[in-house]
C-alpha cells in the first residue's frame, strides 16, 4: 500500500488516507488531533503554526523550523516532525524552551506561544552563540501581539548554555525514515535528475514544488487541492552548491537558509538581504530556483542575480540549455521555461577585478516584509571614476528593470557628488513604478534616487554611512 | 481534605504570580475556541461578502450554493427568524446585509456544510445582483457631505472664540492619525450548538459574552435565558472581540438553528481583516490660542473619526477621545467636538484605549508644535500647562483632578533617565552624522479609568467553597491573555488567606453570572476582583461565624492566616473548616457584586464625573531615521507606569510593555490601505506589519510607579493597566517629529501624521529641506 512514512514526535506514522496534498497545519490538527499548533494566517506569515522537522540521513539532531501551513503532508515524507506535544521530557517535565517561557512570564493570551517554542527549539537546538541578532533571526518568523517580545528574548537568552536536548532517534527508526516507501498517489519526489525530468516531461501540468514557500500559499490560503505534484526536494543532484574558481553554483533544490553561509562568504551584501526574505522558518524551506521561477517584481533575489550576471542551467529530457537570469525573466511572472523544464542550477560568477557589490531592501518592517523598493548594484571604481555598473531594481516595475540609464549616466564619469545629481533624471526614465499599500509611486522613485546615494557613500572611498542596523 | 503544606510564601494579592495558563500555553495543551473537541455532525461555515463598498442587493440567488457538495444550511437576512439587528448601543445594525451592503467585506450570506472547504467553495457560488451605489470612502468626504452615524457630541467650557481672539499668539492646523487593526493572532470564531426546547448554547470568542447572547437571542427571536455563551480564553483580542465577535456567533447560531446542527464559524485571516472593525482612524481640525511662555489659554478642535458604515461602538469611542484630548493639560476655554463620521468601510471599534489615544496624539501634537515654534523645551512647556493641585484642576467635561500625581511621575522619569545629558548625546550624534538622525522625545500620560457610562460599571461573581478547601471562582470578565483570571483569583485568595493555587478559575459563562459588561475599558480587575471579593467576603463571615462557635470565641477574634484559621492558639486547616462549614449545613457558596461608586455622566452636555478615578504614566523614547529613505528604528524607551499597588507586577509589567509595542506599531508601520474602489489592501501579515521582535527598542525598560497606592478605594487599592501604556508610545512619534527637526537644527516645525511609515517620514524630511532652503 503506497504510503507517507515519518516519525511525529518520536513515533511512526504511516499515512494511507490523509491526502499528501493537505497542507501540514491541518493535518495536525485535524487528522493526528494534534492542536497545539495554530492557524494565525495560513499565509506563513505569522508563525503561530511552527514545527520542526529534521533529516535523519543528515544529523538527526539538526531541525529545523517551518511553517506548517506552508507545507504538504507529502513534504513530510522521511522526515522526523517535532510539534510542540513532542517536546516534553519523556518524566513529563518541560522542554528547557518552554521553562524559559514560563520564567519568563512570556506568555499572555498564549496562542503565539507553541509557535515561539518551536522556533526557539530548533534555534536552541542547533547550537547556536546566542546574540541579540542571532535572536532575533530566530524569531522574525514569529508574531506575538500581546507580549511586545522583551519576555520572549530574555527567555532566549536564558537558553545560553544548556545543551540542546531532545530525545535521540533509534538508529533502527533513522534507517527505516531514509528508505523510501512506496510514493503516495499525487505526489512525486523523484530521486535523481533523470527521474525528475521523466516525472515531468510525462506531466508537465503539475505542479513543481521546491520549498512550497509560494504554491503552499494555493493550498493553505486558496484551499486549492492539487492532484498531481512532482517535489524537488529529493533531488540529490539539486542541493548540490559548488564553490568554483569563477563562481557560486547553487542546486535548484538548494534552499535560502543551505545557500546563505556561501553568499555571506562571497556576497555578504547579498546573504544580508536574503536574510530579510521571509523569516528563518521560510528560508528553512524556500528555495532561491523557486524565487526565480515565480519571477515576481517583487522577488529579493532576482535584482541581486541579475545585477551579479547569473546565469542559469535549465534542464528538461532532451538536454540542457543555460542563459542569463535577465533573458530567463521574460515578463510579469513569465520566464523562458519550456514545459516539462525545470531550473537545474543557478551559477553566480565571483565578482572580478575591483567589482563590488551592494544590496539594499526597503519596507516597513526590516524583518518579513515584502520590499516597497529594492535595489542591487554591482560596481567597479576605478581612479575615482565608475568603470562599471549593473543596477538593478524590483518593486518599481513589473519585472526587475535594469537601469540602463542610470548604468548610462555614471559609468565612465567621476564617482563624485556631482555625479549623482543626473541620477533622478535617469532613473525617472529607467522607472516606472506604481502606487501601491506598500509605497507610492513617487516613494518609490525618490528613495531608488537616495539608494544611489547611499550607494555612493557606502563605495566612494570615505567612511561609509553610518547605518540604523549598525545603531 | 487538604492538609497539603503551603508554599513557603503564600501568593495572594500583589504577588508576581505567573499567568495561571503559563504551562498550558508553552506545552500547547491550553484549549482554545478551535481546539475543542466538537460533536461529530458538527458542520462549518463560511461567509458570502459583498464586493462593493456601497451597493443595492437586487437579488440572492442561493441555489447553486445549496446545491453544491456538503451543503447543509444557506442563510441571508431573509432567513433570520427574529430580529436583524445586533447593534451594541444604538439600533438597526443588522448581522446580514438588508438591501443594501455598506463596504467591502460586508457578510451578505454564509453556508454551512460539512467541511470547511466545502463551505468555502459553496460561498463562491451564491450569486448577488448589486447595483453599485456612489461610496464615500473618506473622512474628509464624509466631514464634508455631514455624513455621520450619529449626533456631534461637544464639549464646551468657557468663551473659546473671546479667548482666541485675545490669545497673544494663535496657530490652526490639521492633523491625522491612522487606524489600527486588532491582529489578535487567533482569529473570530464561534461555535453553536442548538439545544433542546429552542435553546442555543454558544462558544465564543468574545470579550463580551452577554452581548453575544443578547445578538444571538435577538436574530433568534429567543428570551435571553434560551441562549448561553461560554467563553474559557481569547487568543488575544484588544477589544476587537468586544462587539465583533456578535457578528460572527450570531451567524453561527443563526446557521445552526437552521441546520439543526452545531456549526462553528472560524475566519480566515483575510475575512477576519476585512469583515471586522478597527482602531478608529482620525482626523483632527484645531485651532490654538497660547501666549510667549507656551501657556495654552483657548482650543478650539474638531475630532472627526472614521466610524464606518454604522455607529457600533463609534459614539462611546468619540467620547472618550473628547475626554482625553486634555491629556495632562488644563486648558481654560476649550470647545471640543466630536464626529463619527459614516463611510462605506468596515465600522470601527474599540481598540485598547477607545479613543483615548487619539485625542492624546492631538494634544500632544499641538503642545509639540507649538513648543517648537516658541524655541522652548517640550518638557518645559507641558509643565507649565498641567493640571494644578488646587487650581486649574478641573477638566473640560466638569471633573476635579483629585489624584493628580504627573509632576511625580514625570520628575521621576526624567530624573532616572538624566534627560540632560541623554538630550546632549543626541545632539551630539546629530552634529556628525549626516543621514542617520536622531531624535528624543518624552511623553506624560493621564488616563480615565471607568467606562463612560456609568451603567456599564457593574460587576458580578460567584464563590464556591469546596469542603476540601479548593475554591471554585467564576466572574463576568474574560480571559483574553491579559492575565484577569490569575489576578481575581489572588483577590479570592487574598480573601481567605489561602494560596492562589488552591483557587481555580472556569470558564465565564452567561449561564453563572448574568448581565456582565464587556472585559475592555481597562475594568477587569477593578470591576470583577471586587465583586469576587464581596462573595468572598460573604462566605468568609460564615466561616467565620462556624470556626467562632466551635473555639467557643467571638467571631470577631477568628484569624484566616496563610492557609488556616486561627482562634488564639488554636487552629485549624481551611480545608477542615469548610468541612465544618457543610457538616453544619452553612452554605460555602455566594455571589457578589460590585458598582463603581462616585461616577456620573451627562452624555447631552457631556458633563460629569466618568472616571472614578485616573492612571498616570510617561515614557521617553530615543529613535533614529535615515534621511534617504525613511527608515526607522526605535533605540531605547524607558517607561515609568502608575498601577497602584499593582494586584501582580509580573502581569502589569506584561500589560506595560506589550501595550507600549502595539502602540509602537499603530503609530509608526501598521498602515491601513484601502484601494479607491474601498478594498482594503493590507487584509492579512503579509501586507500589514505589526512589530516584530526586532522592532522592539534594544534598550527597553518598563517599571512600575513604587509607593502609589490608589487614593480610591479600589480593589486592595490598585489600578486598571490594559490601556493606560498603549499611551506612553506617543513618545515614539514625538521622537520621530524630533529627529525629523533636527536636519534644520529645531528651526522648522515638521510636518508629519501618523503612521510615520518610512513613506511618511521621507516626504516629512523632503518638506523639511525644501522649508529650510
Ligand atoms: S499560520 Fe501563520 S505562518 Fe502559518
Ligand atoms: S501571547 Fe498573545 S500573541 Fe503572543
Amino acid at each position: 500500500m503506497p504510503a507517507l512514512r515519518f516519525m511525529l514526535n518520536g513515533e511512526w506514522r504511516s499515512e494511507e488516507r490523509a491526502s499528501p496534498t493537505m497542507s501540514v497545519l491541518d493535518y495536525l490538527r485535524t487528522v493526528a488531533r494534534l492542536t497545539g499548533t495554530k492557524e494565525g494566517c495560513a499565509e506563513g506569515d505569522c508563525g503561530a503554526c511552527t514545527i520542526a522537522v529534521a533529516c535523519p540521513d543528515k544529523d538527526q539532531h539538526a531541525y529545523q523550523a517551518v511553517n506548517s501551513c506552508l507545507m504538504m503532508v507529502g513534504q513530510l515524507d522521511g522526515l522526523s516532525v517535532m510539534t510542540v506535544e513532542g517536546l516534553a521530557r519523556g518524566d513529563g517535565g518541560l522542554h528547557p524552551v518552554q521553562q524559559a517561557l514560563v520564567d519568563t512570564d512570556a506568555t499572555q493570551c498564549g496562542f503565539c506561544t507553541p509557535g515561539f517554542v518551536m522556533s526557539m527549539f530548533a534555534f536552541h537546538q542547533a547550537g547556536e552563540r546566542i546574540t541579540e541578532t542571532a535572536v532575533h533571526e530566530a524569531l522574525a518568523g514569529n508574531l506575538c501581539r500581546c507580549t511586545g517580545y522583551r519576555p520572549i528574548i530574555e527567555a532566549c537568552r536564558r537558553l545560553a548554555g544548556l545543551p540542546p536536548f531532545v530525545q535521540p532517534l533509534a538508529k533502527e527508526d533513522a534507517e527505516r525514515l531514509a528508505v523510501s516507501p512506496d510514493e503516495p498517489v499525487g505526489f512525486t519526489a523523484p530521486r535523481s535528475l533523470g527521474a525528475l525530468a521523466s516525472a515531468l516531461a510525462a506531466r508537465p501540468q503539475a505542479w513543481l514544488l521546491g520549498g512550497g514557500t509560494d504554491l503552499g500559499l494555493l493550498v493553505s490560503k486558496e484551499r486549492q487541492s492539487p492532484t498531481d505534484v512532482i517535489s524537488t526536494a529529493r533531488v540529490p543532484e539539486l542541493k548540490n552548491i559548488a564553490v568554483t574558481a569563477d563562481a557560486l553554483e547553487l542546486g535548484g533544490a538548494v534552499t535560502y537558509s543551505a545557500a546563505l553561509p556561501h553568499l555571506d562568504d562571497l556576497f555578504p551584501a547579498f546573504g544580508a538581504l536574503v536574510r530579510r526574505i521571509g523569516s528563518r522558518q521560510i528560508r528553512n524551506l524556500g528555495t532561491i530556483a523557486g524565487n526565480l521561477a515565480t519571477a515576481s517584481p517583487i522577488g529579493d533575489t532576482l535584482p541581486c542575480l541579475i545585477a551579479l550576471e547569473a546565469r542559469v542551467v535549465l534542464r528538461r529530457t532532451t538536454g540542457a540549455r543555460h542563459m542569463s537570469v535577465e533573458d530567463f525573466i521574460t515578463g510579469y511572472r513569465k520566464t523562458a521555461l519550456a514545459p516539462g523544464e525545470f531550473i537545474e542550477t543557478i551559477c553566480i560568477p565571483r565578482l572580478a577585478g575591483r567589482q563590488r557589490f551592494f544590496a539594499y531592501k526597503l519596507s516597513k518592517r526590516f524583518d518579513q516584509d515584502i520590499s516597497a523598493v529594492i535595489a542591487a548594484f554591482r560596481i567597479a571604481i576605478s581612479g575615482g571614476k565608475v568603470a562599471s555598473l549593473r543596477a538593478v531594481y524590483g518593486g518599481v516595475a513589473p519585472t526587475p528593470a535594469r537601469a540602463k540609464a542610470l548604468e548610462m549616466v555614471l559609468t565612465g564619469h567621476p564617482w563624485n557628488s556631482e555625479a549623482l545629481a543626473a541620477i533622478d533624471a535617469a532613473l525617472a526614465r529607467d522607472l516606472s513604478p506604481i502606487g501601491d499599500h506598500r509605497a507610492s509611486a513617487s516613494y518609490r522613485l525618490d528613495a531608488a534616487a537616495n539608494l544611489v546615494r547611499r550607494l555612493h557613500a557606502d563605495s566612494s572611498g570615505d567612511e561609509p554611512s553610518v547605518r540604523l542596523e549598525a545603531l | 481534605m487538604n492538609t497539603a503544606p503551603l508554599a513557603r510564601t503564600r501568593r495572594g494579592a500583589h504577588a508576581a504570580v505567573s499567568h495561571d495558563s503559563a504551562m498550558g500555553h508553552v506545552t500547547g495543551r491550553a484549549i482554545y475556541l478551535d481546539d475543542m473537541a466538537v460533536p461529530p455532525n458538527t458542520l462549518h461555515a463560511a461567509l458570502v461578502l459583498s464586493g462593493h463598498a456601497h451597493a443595492r442587493i437586487r437579488r440572492i440567488d442561493l441555489t447553486r450554493a445549496r446545491r453544491a457538495p456538503g451543503v447543509v444550511a444557506a442563510v441571508t437576512a431573509a432567513d433570520i427568524p427574529g430580529k436583524n439587528d445586533i447593534a451594541p448601543i444604538l439600533t438597526g445594525e443588522p448581522a446580514l446585509a438588508e438591501e443594501v451592503v455598506e463596504y467591502v467585506g460586508h457578510p451578505v450570506a454564509a453556508i454551512a456544510a460539512e467541511t470547511m472547504d466545502q463551505a468555502r467553495a459553496a460561498a463562491a457560488l451564491v450569486e448577488i445582483d448589486y447595483e453599485v451605489l456612489p461610496a464615500v470612502l473618506t473622512v474628509d468626504e464624509a466631514l464634508e457631505k455631514g455624513h455621520l452615524v450619529a449626533p456631534e457630541q461637544k464639549m464646551v467650557r468657557g468663551d473659546v472664540d473671546a479667548a482666541l481672539k485675545r490669545a497673544p499668539r494663535r496657530m490652526s492646523g490639521e492633523l491625522r492619525c491612522g487606524g489600527q487593526d486588532h491582529f489578535y493572532l487567533e482569529g473570530q470564531i464561534a461555535l453553536a450548538l442548538p439545544g433542546e426546547d429552542r435553546s442555543m448554547q454558544v462558544y465564543s470568542s468574545t470579550q463580551h459574552p452577554t452581548e453575544v447572547q443578547h445578538g444571538v437571542a435577538h436574530l433568534l427571536g429567543l428570551p435571553f435565558s434560551a441562549v448561553t455563551v461560554d467563553v474559557r480564553r481569547m487568543g488575544g483580542a484588544f477589544g476587537g472581540k468586544e462587539s465583533q465577535a456578535t457578528i460572527i456567533a450570531g451567524i453561527a447560531a443563526l446557521l445552526a438553528w437552521h441546520a439543526h446542527r452545531p456549526v462553528k464559524l472560524r475566519l480566515a485571516r483575510d475575512h477576519d481583516m476585512e469583515v471586522t472593525g478597527k482602531r478608529h482612524g482620525f482626523l483632527f481640525r484645531y485651532d490654538v490660542g497660547y501666549d510667549e511662555n507656551g501657556r495654552i489659554l483657548a482650543l478650539d478642535m474638531v475630532l472627526a473619526a472614521n466610524a464606518g458604515n454604522i455607529a457600533d461602538l463609534s459614539p462611546p469611542v468619540v467620547t472618550r477621545a473628547l475626554c482625553h484630548a486634555d491629556n495632562c493639560y488644563f486648558i481654560p476655554d476649550i470647545r471640543l467636538r466630536g464626529l463619527a463620521c459614516k463611510t462605506n468601510t468596515v465600522s470601527n471599534t474599540a481598540f485598547r484605549g477607545f479613543g483615548g489615544p487619539q485625542g492624546m496624539f492631538a494634544i500632544e501634537a499641538i503642545v509639540d508644535i507649538l513648543a517648537r515654534r516658541l524655541k522652548l523645551p517640550l518638557e518645559t512647556v507641558r509643565r507649565r500647562n498641567y493640571y494644578g493641585i488646587d487650581r486649574d484642576n478641573v477638566t473640560p467635561y466638569g471633573m476635579t483632578v483629585e489624584d493628580n500625581i504627573i509632576h511625580r511621575v514625570v520628575d521621576e522619569l526624567e530624573s532616572s533617565v538624566d534627560l540632560p545629558r541623554w538630550r546632549r548625546d543626541i545632539d551630539d550624534f546629530n552634529r556628525t552624522s549626516a543621514v542617520v538622525k536622531k531624535g528624543l522625545a518624552t511623553v506624560p500620560v493621564k488616563f480615565g479609568i471607568s467606562f463612560n457610562l456609568p451603567t456599564l460599571n457593574q460587576a458580578g461573581a460567584l464563590v464556591h467553597v469546596y469542603t476540601d478547601g479548593s475554591v471554585l471562582l467564576n466572574h463576568g470578565g474574560t480571559e483574553m491573555g491579559q492575565g484577569l483570571f490569575i489576578k481575581v483569583a489572588q483577590v479570592v485568595a487574598e480573601a481567605f488567606h489561602i494560596d492562589v493555587s488552591q483557587v481555580r478559575v472556569s470558564a465565564t459563562s452567561t449561564g453563572k453570572v448574568p448581565n456582565t459588561s464587556a472585559t475592555a475599558a481597562s475594568s477587569g480587575s477593578d470591576l470583577n476582583g471586587m465583586a469576587a471579593l464581596h462573595a468572598a467576603e460573604q462566605i468568609k463571615a460564615r466561616m467565620a461565624e462556624v470556626a467562632a462557635a466551635r473555639y467557643e470565641v467571638p467571631a470577631a477574634e477568628i484569624i484566616f492566616k496563610d492557609g488556616r484559621v486561627f482562634a488564639g492558639n488554636d487552629s485549624m486547616s481551611f480545608g477542615e473548616l469548610a468541612h465544618a462549614c457543610w457538616r453544619q449545613r452553612v452554605s460555602l457558596s455566594a455571589a457578589g457584586f460590585y458598582r463603581t461608586p462616585k461616577i456620573h455622566w451627562d452624555a447631552k452636555t457631556c458633563t460629569g464625573r466618568p472616571f472614578f478615578y485616573f492612571t498616570y504614566g510617561a515614557a521617553a523614547a530615543e529613535v533614529a531615521i535615515d534621511t534617504l529613505t525613511g527608515e526607522l528604528r526605535v533605540l531605547r524607551a524607558e517607561l515609568l507606569q502608575d498601577c497602584g499597588r499593582s494586584l501582580n507586577p509580573a502581569i502589569d509589567l506584561g500589560q506595560i510593555e506589550g501595550a507600549f509595542v502595539q502602540g509602537m506599531g499603530w503609530l509608526t508601520m501598521e498602515e491601513l490601505w484601502w484601494d479607491d474602489k474601498g478594498r482594503l489592501r493590507t487584509h492579512g501579515p503579509s501586507t500589514y506589519k505589526i512589530p516584530g521582535s526586532r522592532d522592539v527598542p534594544p534598550i527597553f525598560n518598563a517599571r512600575i510607579l513604587a509607593d502609589s497606592p490608589n487614593r480610591e478605594a479600589t480593589i486592595f487599592r490598585s489600578k486598571a493597566v490594559g490601556e493606560p501604556p498603549l499611551m506612553l508610545a506617543l513618545s515614539v512619534w514625538l521622537a520621530i517629529r524630533d529627529a525629523i527637526a533636527s536636519i534644520a537644527d529645531h528651526r522648522i516645525v515638521p510636518e508629519l501624521d501618523a503612521p510615520a511609515t518610512p513613506e511618511r517620514i521621507l516626504a516629512a524630511v523632503n518638506q523639511l529641506r525644501r522649508a529650510a532652503s
